[in-house]
Order: structure tokens, then sequence, then C-alpha cells
């Protein structure tokens, strides 16, 4: 790899900030100014010393060429995870070769911590034989048979109130307000069927939610009907619908998919917080095997996710998807080189193929809410108060879910297009697409909408 | 079970937005008679849904499974309805197309420069207002110097900041004009598009520079006759800056049909290529009907100063003020005007005085403010400007007769009687209070080449100080000159020795981040250490201190790259 094949651009750099305060403080040390020493590797390391406001500069290196993912060492008292400093270095950085020079050789403090983390993780390869596999087989199937039993448990109950509510009436729901079904999700929670909780909070979201709801309402009382009675009978369903019911029920599974080695190019990267947790999805494309896949990364309250590729750079690394049949879901496996910026762009199709792919997705994977396309030559066009993203060759679009069409992502992607032809990466579903990247028609950067 | 898992491909649309009666045929037109499997795919799901609502003890449901209660068979047919609908949807017909955004001829922005532009634009969001501001730069106050230097250059904006360069100028006006300039041809339609942006299609009347061809008369005079109130004087404004005469002759052969408050704005675009060619018609604005009208007539014409209005003033101010050789040393007696005489009026004097003030000096304020300077030294014994400002005047004039002077020489931008008006710059008095305020020096200041204002403000600061150089400061052509530029750092390097904390200068420093050379940065090095603290210093200001001066340094090091970027 080549030492320009190496540098990210800027926005590559922010998307690791943990938050929007350190992406302000670190664009603002990403100038000379309070930078001496700084110098790379050539192949992904950065160092440099940053001068604060205390008389002694803080010491800040990151090691992107770990196959593990970025990691970052400052002595700055900071408890966030990449600091102002490190992401003000990687700017700097990012800048070009003139602000952080290729050096020979790390300064003793850099030095220290980059071969003491080499060495770390050649040892947890080595000794990876055995000790990860479970101490007692026999102990892991009781605990998974206990399990089910609750899970099952949980789905009978779940299909008792079900059927109570369509004996009332749906019109009955509203009345009964929003603790009735947080009630019923916390008991779906106790009976470790995750999933079975989650889909209940949501139907509890639905009734007076606007007009057609009880329409709303009516399709999710049925899919997850049909989900609890999918459990309920697992045993007679094929062995792949049978893992994806698993795993929509919130059974964890482990990605026992075959690793598949590829080029896999980053289409997007989003977060969705709630006050427990931030959820971060990255969609990952396979220059070679066409797959596209998902990962997903957790942080808990107010940290960002672990997991942090940004857009445009691709990764040669192992990927393994979950069980279970149209799962994208995948495990980032081995990686073989740090991420590198690649100028490889998905093939599109027109609004009416991402149309009929959800629809075949949905054959294998009922309760899927979209899947991930990639629409070639749309425009965004306006459409009474919406927007959607027509075909000229075709005169069919593709509508925009109501939640894109209020995101500032939206007049990134008009911008862009000036009302021609766009390139546009998303997801497509039943409440319509939601675009998460573009490209311009000609070269050109992707441009992030989410 | 699995006959959900292998859901019928529905011929009919249904819109993903949700309401299952919109079906249209896959051609897109509306088809009542649709395939019979939709139609009564439809019905059913209609049925269901009303069952739903009501409950199924009080509506059972037609059919039911074998040995299934009714609301389970009712959940089971709507599980196979729901996956149906939804997997049997199609994309929709696509709308009237927007007219694509006019081409961009402009170069694109350099990579790097176009990576600065989205962290100055990042630094927008959510800015931290006041508290400490730390070392390092305030990014978003550099985005005025980047935008000018990126249109100086002349480059295109790339597309995807334009949405974030447009919310920058709706919440800033000083970067309008800038920003949109930079931001182009696509920004207006983009405008078009968005309701919150319409600010910038008011700053560009009918969306676009769509000014008709300077040659074109005929298009010129057919959108003086029909265009809106906005895009008349538009025209009037740019015509004026290349063919003031043009603009002149458009103006007068529509003036007497023009509503009284359009006149003014109307007569307020000719300041900018005022000639001498223009006094006819301003003469004749002298009689007209609105009392605004005539006096800014007045005021233009006082501004030729060989206009005959300047003759007329000369004359009634040369009556006011006379050397007298009766003491010891010369000096200026001053003989205010007893009356208003309808002549006076005429030529824009306000006969009536705002509250506090009496009439006559009222009166000879404005007489020697519109009389031409040029008239003074013969009226005076053939003395120079600074040998008139050294007489002293008697009975208390002084500030009255300095002042209307001071405000005659930024009417008539006359440089001569500027300088000798503000003296010397490290004169006792210079400090104030004066007879002529800081205001009016800095106004005074304007009218002086940019080397010698620079010259004078750090003459000013050398011997002054900072603490009332803000204003002066602000009137000098960036980058600063070597001369005031050193200046300033020593005056701050003093003030830090004399035990103030920085944030007592957080004005001027700001402005010496934004306008100091560059060039400068290398010097400051020395000033970033902290120095030990004495036993009189202020707690901490060393410390302070060090990190305003390290800001400093950063960001001349930030402007240097910007500008590198950009060349």
């Amino acid at each position: 790899m080549t030492e320009h094949g190496v540098r990210w651009t800027t926005e590559q750099v922010l998307a690791l900030a943990p938050d929007a305060a350190s992406r302000k403080a670190g664009s603002k040390l990403g100038a000379a100014g309070p930078w001496s020493g700084a110098g790379g590797s050539g192949e992904g390391t950065v160092w440099g010393l940053c001068k604060g406001s205390g008389s002694r500069p803080y010491q800040t290196v990151v090691d992107l060429a770990d196959a593990a993912g970025p990691a970052y060492k400052c002595s700055c008292p900071s408890r966030k995870f990449p600091c102002k400093h490190a992401l003000g270095l990687l700017l700097l950085w990012a800048g070009g070769a003139d602000a952080v020079p290729v050096a020979e050789q790390a300064p003793d403090w850099a030095e220290q911590w980059l071969t003491g983390r080499r060495e770390r993780a050649q040892a947890k390869q080595d000794g990876n034989g055995g000790s990860s596999l479970a101490a007692d087989p026999e102990a892991a199937r009781r605990r998974a048979e206990r399990r089910a039993e609750r899970v099952t448990a949980g789905a009978t109950e779940l299909e008792q109130r079900l059927a109570d509510l369509l004996r009332g009436g749906l019109a009955a729901a509203e009345q009964a307000g929003y603790g009735l079904w947080e009630e019923t999700a916390a008991r779906m929670v106790d009976a470790q069927a995750p999933g079975l909780a989650s889909r209940v909070r949501d139907l509890g979201s639905i009734p007076g939610s606007g007009p057609g709801w009880p329409v709303r309402l009516l399709e999710e009382c049925a899919l997850l009907h049909l989900l609890d009675q999918g459990w309920l009978r697992r045993d007679r369903l094929p062995a792949g619908l049978a893992a994806t019911v698993r795993s929509r029920v919130g059974v964890p599974a482990q990605a026992d998919g075959p690793p598949v080695s590829d080029r896999w190019l980053v289409l997007a990267q989003y977060d969705t917080a709630d006050p427990k947790l931030t959820t971060r999805r990255i969609w990952l494309y396979g220059a070679e095997s066409g797959h596209t896949r998902l990962l997903l990364s957790y942080g808990a309250a107010g940290r960002a996710p672990e997991l942090s590729l940004p857009v445009g750079l691709a990764l040669d690394a192992e990927l393994s998807v979950f069980p279970g049949t149209g799962q994208s879901r995948a495990a980032l496996g081995e990686r073989f080189a740090a991420p590198a910026p690649a100028a490889v762009r998905p093939p599109g199709l027109s609004p009416a193929e991402a149309a009929a792919r959800y629809g075949e997705a949905l054959g294998e994977d009922p309760w899927l809410e979209s899947v991930p396309v990639t629409l070639a030559s749309v425009i965004p066009t306006p459409d009474g108060d919406t927007w959607q993203l027509a075909d000229p060759a075709t005169e069919s679009a593709l509508p925009l879910t109501p939640a894109a069409r209020s995101r500032p992502g939206l007049w990134r992607l008009v911008a862009l297009s000036g009302g021609g032809p766009v390139t546009v990466f998303g997801e497509c579903g039943h409440h319509g697409f939601t675009p998460l990247t573009a490209w311009p028609e000609g070269p050109g950067e992707p441009v992030t909408l989410c | 079970m699995g006959g959900t898992s292998a859901a019928v491909r529905n011929p009919a649309l249904v819109t993903p937005t949700g309401a299952p009666d919109q079906r249209t045929s896959p051609d897109g037109a509306h088809a009542p008679a649709a395939p019979r499997p939709a139609a009564f795919a439809s019905t059913a799901w209609e049925d269901l849904v009303t069952t739903a609502l009501l409950g199924t003890d009080r509506r059972p449901p037609g059919r039911t499974g074998a040995g299934r209660a009714a609301p389970v068979a009712l959940l089971d047919a709507a599980a196979v309805a729901t996956v149906r609908r939804r997997a049997g949807l199609r994309a929709g017909r696509a709308a009237r197309r927007p007219e694509p955004a006019p081409a961009d001829p402009r170069p694109a922005l350099p990579g790097a420069a176009a990576r600065r532009l989205a962290l100055l634009l990042a630094d927008r969001a959510g800015g931290a207002g006041g508290g400490r501001r730390g070392s390092s730069p305030d990014l978003m106050e550099l985005l005025p110097q980047w935008l000018a230097a990126a249109n100086a250059r002349g480059y295109a904006a790339p597309p995807q900041t334009l949405p974030a360069l447009l919310d920058a100028a709706r919440g800033r006006t000083d970067l309008r004009p800038a920003a949109l300039a930079f931001a182009g041809p696509r920004a207006l339609w983009l405008a078009h598009l968005n309701p919150d942006w319409r600010f910038a299609l008011r700053a560009a009347p009918g969306g676009a520079s769509a000014l008709p061809d300077p040659e074109d008369g005929e298009g010129l005079r057919r959108l003086w006759d029909e265009g809106l109130f906005a895009e008349r004087v538009t025209l009037l404004t740019a015509l004026r800056s290349r063919t003031p005469s043009a603009a002149r002759e458009l103006l007068t052969s529509t003036w007497p049909t023009e509503r009284a408050e359009d006149r003014l704005m109307f007569l307020d675009s000719l300041r900018t290529g005022l000639a001498a060619e223009d006094e006819p018609f301003l003469e004749q604005a002298l009689s007209d009907r609105s009392r605004n009208v005539r006096a800014t007539a007045a005021e233009l014409l006082s501004a030729l100063p060989d206009s005959a209005l300047a003759a007329r003033m000369a004359v009634r101010a040369a009556v006011c003020v006379a050397v007298d050789r009766t003491g010891e040393r010369p000096g200026l007696v001053v003989e205010a005007p007893h009356e208003c005489d309808p002549g006076m009026e005429r030529d824009g004097i306000a006969a009536k005085p705002p509250t506090g003030r009496g009439e006559r000096s009222w009166w000879l304020g404005q007489l020697v403010e519109a009389a031409p300077l040029t008239a003074w030294p013969d009226r005076l014994g053939g003395r120079t400007p600074e040998q008139i400002v050294a007489l002293p005047v008697a009975d208390g004039w002084q500030g009255e007769l300095h002042a209307a002077w001071c405000r005659a020489a930024v009417r008539q931008r006359d440089a001569r009687w500027s300088r000798a008006l503000l003296g010397s710059p490290s004169a006792p008095e210079a400090g104030g209070p004066g007879a002529v305020s800081l205001a009016e020096r800095a106004k005074l200041l304007a009218t002086l080449d940019s080397a010698e204002r620079a010259e004078w403000v750090a003459g000013f600061i050398a011997t002054h100080g900072l603490s009332e150089a803000f204003q002066l400061l602000g009137m000098c052509a960036v980058p600063w000159a070597p001369p005031l530029g050193r200046a300033v750092v020593d005056a701050l390097d003093i003030a830090r020795d004399a035990g103030s904390y920085p944030w007592s200068f957080s004005g001027v420093m700001g402005l010496a981040e934004r306008c100091l050379d560059t060039a400068e940065a290398s010097r400051l090095d020395a000033l970033l250490a902290i120095p030990d603290e004495r036993e009189d210093a202020s707690p901490g200001a060393g410390g302070y201190w060090a990190e305003a001066f390290q800001r400093l340094v950063s960001t001349l090091r930030l402007r240097a790259a910007m500008a590198e970027e950009l060349s």
C-alpha cells in the first residue's frame, strides 16, 4: 500500500468522532498551530505533540493500520475515545504530507505503545487455540432449552393478549393507553424474547398516531402473530426460516456462515439512539461477491459504538453472515489491511427493480421493513409536499419515507443532483425509500446523507 | 404457515404511503376495474380492517379456518394479506421533474480547499456562545475571509455544501453577499425548492441575475417600465456602476410619475458614480414635493464641490466664519446664521433643530457641512487646512465648527482636510476627548489611502494603547500593514506586562486573529511561553495570555494554510 493510498478524507476522520462536541473540538485542532513533532509511518500510524493549556504538550498516537480497528492513545485526561487531540491529529494528517511528513522512526514514547500493542495482538492470535469454545457443551444445551421454554411461554401469553385485543376491537386500543403495552413488553423481556418486546413497544406507539393508524396497528399485530406462530411451530419450518424466526424473536446466535473474503466498500454508516443504547448500522458492499452486508455495533448510553468505518473507504476483510434466510447481517471477522479510499461503486437498479427486490426478500423474511438497494441515475423530484426518486428512463419513481423528507440530508441530495441524475444508496421498504449515500453522475466522492 | 413466505405478487399498486384504496394499474393510469384477484384481495383487506376495529365479538368474520378461534383466524388472514400487500408494492409514477439547475461554469475547488470548507461549515453547528475561547481558532469567524478568497479566485462551491452555505447565510446577514456569490446559480435553484431559503431569492430579484445586456437598450427600457420595484432598483444600481448616465436618463424619463418613497430610493442609487453631469437633475429635485427627496438631493449636490448648490453654501458659510486679527494671535470668530431663509431651506437645510439644540448652531453646522472645503483657504487668509484647524476659535465655537468640518471632509472625501482634522496620532488630545470624537476619526480615516490609514492608527496605538483603538482598527485594510500589525502586537505585550487579563482586549484580539498578516506568525513565538508569575501579577493571567497568543498564532497559521489551499 502506498503512502497516498492511506490518507483519509476529512469526512472520514470526522466520522470517528464519538459525538458532535468532539467533532467540533477536533476540527479546531486540525491545523498546524498547536502541533509539533508530528509524523506518520506511511502505513497508517500517526503521532504528534499537541500544545494544550498546560506546560507539557499532550502526546498523541493513532494506529489506523491495526486490522482490529483504529486505536488511540493520548496523555490528555479526556475519557472520550478518540479524544479531540487524536481527531485533530488525524485531520492534520488528512490535510497532506506537508503537515504530517512520513518518518522513518516513531519517537520513543509512540514506539513503545505501538510495539506493545502489536505484541499483545500477536499473543492473542497465538493463544486462540481452544479457549473460546464453550467449557461445557452439555450445560450450554441445558441453558438454551430453558431459554426456549421461557420464550414459548412468552409467545403463548402474547398470542392470548393479541386475541383479546381483536375480540374487543382495535378501536378500544386507543383508550387502553400505553401502560398496557409497556407492561406486556416487560413480560416479554422477562421471557428472554427481546425481539418480541421491542415489537410490542412499537405496537404501543401506533394507536392515535395520525390518520390510518388502525390499518397500521392491524398490520403490526398480524406480523407479531405470525412471528409468535413461527416460534411455536419452529420445528416444522425449513431450517433457514426457523433461524430467521429465532433471530427476529431475539435469541442470540453466532455468525456461523462461511467467511467471505472480499474488498468491502463502506456504503453508509448511521446511528440510531434510544436512552439506553446507541445502535450503529454500517452497510458494506463486496466488490467481488456483490453481496450487501450489515454490521451492527452498539454503544451504551452516551458512548459511541466501538466500530467506525467511514463511508467511501474499502476494507479487505472476512465477513460471516448470521443464520437465517434473507439475512444481511454479518459479523466482521479477520481484517487483512486497514481501510483505504476506494473508487468502487455498487451497480444500480431502477425503482421498479428495487421495489421487486423488496417483494422477493419478504418471501424469505416476511418481517423485513426494508432492503438495501442502490438506485442508478435517479432524479430527486418534489411531488406535492413529498419527494420521490424518479427514473427518467422508465418514468417510474419511489417516494421517500416521511422521516427522510425532514432530514437535512435530503437537501444535500437535492443540491448534489441539481435536477440531474445521481446514484443513490439507501433502504427501500413499505414506507418508501430512505436515502443514505449519493454519488454524482460523473467522477466524485460519495456524499453522506444520514 | 409457510403460505406467507411464498408471497403472491400482486398486480395492483399500493402506494407505500399506505392508503389501500389508491390503486392504479401497472401503466400508472387509474384503473377502477383492476384485475379480479387484486380487487378481491383489497375488499377482503378492508373487510378485515373493519372487523378488527369493531372486534370479533361484535362482528364475527365470515369464514374461519378449521378449528381456529375467530380472533386468531382474523390475525391469520391479516398476516397473509399484510405480507402480500407489501410484497406487491410497485414503483409509482414519476412526478413532473424540476427544471435542471443552470450550469456553473466556474472551476471546481481544489480538494484541500473543499475539505477546509467542510471544516469551517462544520464549526457552525451549535456554536458555544460566550465562555472562554480557549487556545484554538474560531473557524466560523474565518468563513468570511475564506469566501472572499474563493470568490476572488472564481471557484465553484461543491454542490453538497450548498445547504450549509445557505443556512450560514440565512443566520448571518453579513455573510450573505459573499456566501450567495460563492454558492452560485445552483443555490438559487435550490432556494426555489425550500421556503427556509427564500431570503436568497430576495437578494437576487427574479431568482437570478437576469439583468438585460447593457447594450440592449430596449430590454433595459422594458424592465424599467414593467419591472417590480425591487427589480427596478437593482437595474438602476447595476447600470449606475457601469454607465451612470444611462441610469440617470432612465430615471429622468419617468421621474414625475414615480411615488415619493420610490423616488427617494431611486435617488439614493445615484450615490454610485455621482458626477457633475448629475447636477441639473439633482438641482431640479431640490424643488421636489417630498421633503426627504429634497434633503437627499441637497446632500448629493453638496458632495459635488463644483455644483451651484455648493457655491451657494460656500457664500452662506463664509459669512459665518472670519479671521479675527484684533488679539495677540489670530483666531477665528463665528457668527452663526440669524435665520433660515426659504433659499436655505430649498437647499436642504433643516429649519427645525432636534430637541436640546440651539437653532443658530444647528443651522451653522449644516451650512459648514455642506460648503465645499476648498473655499476656506481663500476665505481665511490663504491658510492651509492644517493652519486653519490650528487657529483658536472664540466663544466656545470650536467643537461645533470642527465637527462640521469633519462631516464635510467625510462627505466630500477630502483627504487633505481629514489629515488636518485628525492631527498627529501621538498628540495627547488624539486619545480623546477632543473636538473630534473617535467615531468621527474613524470616518475621517476612511478618506485616507490604506497605507496612510494604517500608519496613523499604528502611531495612535503606540501612544494611547489599545483601549480606544477598536473602532479605528476596524477601518484599516486587511491584512494589516506591517507597522500596524507590530504596533498592535507590541501593545498587547505591554498590556500583558501591565497585569491585565486578555479578555479585557477580546475585541482587539479577535480582530488581530482575522486581520494580522499571516507572515507575522513566526514573530509571535516568543509570546507563547507562560512566564513565571511575579509577586504583583494578576493570578493566572500568564497562562491565559499564553493561551490567547496561542490562539492568535494558530489562527494565523490556519489562515496561511487556507490561502495556500485556494491559490
